[in-house]
């Protein structure tokens, strides 16, 4: 009995799992050799090692991408995610992973409207990062002395824009020759921007005071350098003004929006760079002219307005004949007038004069010299009148001493007789008076509280107060008892005797 | 009036200042003896404008490169 029935297919050969992957391999590497490969780009991984890893995918399935290190930079394009494009390699398997993936070594943006829209993405990041902005923009040179030139050396672009400035106004111009088309131009145009940046003025290559970034016109894919960003980077980088002019009126690249400048065409850069010697001419002409009009007219009018000046200036003989006649008119009258004031002053110095003759003065003296005595005769006289009057009036008064001393005498003999009289009646009212102080201290004395005492009775005292009852005497300290022949001093009940001087108190006291 | 010596100033300098000069002038009330100064630097700088204007020379040159890709020197070019 068979252990193993035949079946179809138990000839075949059997492969070992590496038999198997490396024949795939072969097969799919010389197969696909070489394929292009169209797809949107999903994630996108620059290696730390320089490979590059990403996906391409469409609606159904995913293909991964790597470009190693060294093929990256021949790449065309950088893939980026959501970027429409065609990928060119060979397909490789990875017996390994048991993978099959797309080793790319170009990467071309598919169709124009991809193209578009990828401009339309980087447009929007380098305008987010102000690289549009006017304000960053750089004036350009009104003359530059020097001009660069990033083109091709060939063609027609360069010599439009010779032929440009030799009609205007010729210069010196440096050309840095570029490819201004294919993967080779992005980097070129970068290079000779940057280039021409890190030249010093004045060197042997002499740095030039503005650039022209120039292309003709083409597809847009020929003119496709214009729009990578390094480019764009480049110039809006550059520290020496740029005009950029690529591609005819329509075309718009990425670095038109980054130059200081955008020339619609490369003849129109030449226009843009330098101004109309012929003009600046005319113009510097003008100047030397409006200058001398201006000097002239500027002297006209001083003149003119001088003249005018001399014109209301009065002569100076009108100016002087006022003054002159002024001084005619007091030249005349300065004899009259002085004469005059001398006479007037003579006529009254001889008026004064008249007065002051001698003998005028004599008269006057001497009749003031009559006065004078008769005064000094009358004032004698009438002195001693004064005194004499006065004197008969004095003895008028009869002022005599006799009626005086009589009238004394007769008062002084009055009063003799009275006084003894006087004497008389007042030893008679004394006596009267002494009796009746007797009977009135006799009087007194019989109805005097010490007769009482005579009888019996006695006076109680606590100290000067007179005790008059039991309630009192029980009060006080000490009690005085005075009898008809003296005092005695007692305690009330209980108090001790006090010692007391014997002062000896007048015989009079109260009635009571 | 700017100080700066004529003869250092670019093209455009001079041109505004000549324009500067022009425009005082013509304003009319610079003092006569003003006027003669603003006169004199007024034909100071046309002469250099001119003179600027007269230098104008067409040179053109192609950028050589070293075997680094470095410029190197240039080399005439027939603009014709």
């Amino acid at each position: 009995m068979d252990l193993f029935e035949d079946t179809p297919g138990d000839n075949a050969p059997e492969f070992s799992v590496s038999e198997i992957a490396g024949t795939v391999r072969r097969l799919i590497e010389g197969e696909l050799s070489y394929v292009r490969v169209r797809g949107e780009v999903g994630r996108v991984t620059l290696a730390r090692s320089g490979h590059l890893y990403f996906d391409l995918k469409d609606d159904k399935s995913v293909l991964s991408c790597m470009t190693w290190k060294g093929q990256v930079s021949g790449l065309g394009t950088m893939p980026e995610e959501g970027m429409e494009v065609i990928a060119e390699g060979k397909m490789t398997a990875s017996g390994f992973s048991s993978k099959f993936a797309l080793n790319a070594v170009r990467v071309a943006v598919a169709g124009e409207g991809a193209l578009m829209a990828m401009l339309e993405k980087r447009k929007k990041k380098l305008a987010a990062e102000g690289l549009f902005e006017e304000a960053r923009k750089k004036p350009l040179p009104y003359l530059p002395e020097i001009i660069g030139v990033v083109t091709s050396p060939q063609g027609a672009v360069i010599r439009d824009i010779l032929h440009r400035l030799r009609d205007r106004f010729p210069r010196k111009v440096l050309i840095w020759p570029v490819a201004v088309q294919g993967e080779a131009c992005a980097p070129q145009v970068a290079n000779a921007i940057r280039g021409f940046n890190a030249l010093t003025p004045g060197g042997a290559l002499p740095r030039p005071d503005l650039l022209i970034v120039a292309r003709g016109g083409g597809s847009i894919e020929d003119l496709w350098g214009f729009n990578e960003e390094i480019v764009a980077r480049a110039a809006a980088e550059s520290d020496i003004p740029l005009i950029s002019a690529v591609g005819h009126e329509t075309d718009i690249t990425l670095i038109d929006f980054t130059s200081d400048k955008r020339a619609p065409t490369p003849t129109a850069a030449a226009e843009l760079a330098v101004p109309v010697r012929l003009d600046l001419m005319a113009w510097t002409d003008a100047q030397e002219a409006r200058i001398s009009r201006a000097i002239g007219n500027s002297v006209s009018r001083r003149k003119e307005k001088l003249r005018d000046l001399i014109r209301v200036l009065p002569r100076a003989d009108a100016l002087l004949n006022e003054p002159r006649q002024r001084l005619d008119r007091a030249d005349d009258a300065l004899p009259r007038v002085l004469r005059q004031t001398v006479e007037r002053r003579a006529a009254k110095l001889s008026e004064f004069a008249r007065a002051l003759r001698p003998a005028t003065l004599r008269t006057r003296i001497k009749t003031e010299e009559t006065r004078l005595n008769e005064w000094s005769r009358r004032l004698g006289p009438a002195l001693t009148r004064g005194v004499d009057r006065r004197r008969d009036r004095l003895n008028a008064l009869h002022l005599r001493s006799a009626p005086i001393t009589q009238k004394l005498e007769r008062q002084y003999k009055d009063f003799n007789a009275l006084a003894p009289k006087l004497d008389a009646a007042f030893t008679i009212r004394l006596a009267r008076a002494a009796e009746k102080i007797d009977a009135l201290d006799r009087l007194r004395r019989s109805i005097g509280y010490e007769e009482t005492l005579k009888r019996g009775y006695s006076v109680v005292r606590a100290g000067e107060t007179i005790v008059t009852g039991a309630e009192a005497a029980k009060s006080a300290a000490s009690l005085e008892i005075q009898f008809k022949d003296g005092r005695v001093s007692v305690t009330p009940d209980g108090a001790a005797p006090k010692p007391k001087s014997r002062k000896k108190k007048p015989d009079q006291g109260s009635l009571f | 009036m700017s100080e700066k010596p004529v003869a250092e100033m670019s093209f455009e300098d001079a041109m505004s200042a000549l324009e500067g000069v022009v425009n005082r002038l013509e304003a009319g009330d610079v003092p006569l003896e003003d006027s003669i100064k603003l006169y004199e630097r007024g034909a100071e700088l046309k002469a250099h404008c001119q003179k600027k204007l007269a230098e104008a020379e067409e040179k053109v040159a192609q950028i050589t490169f070293d075997e680094n890709g470095q410029p190197k020197g240039t080399t005439p070019v027939d603009p014709a």
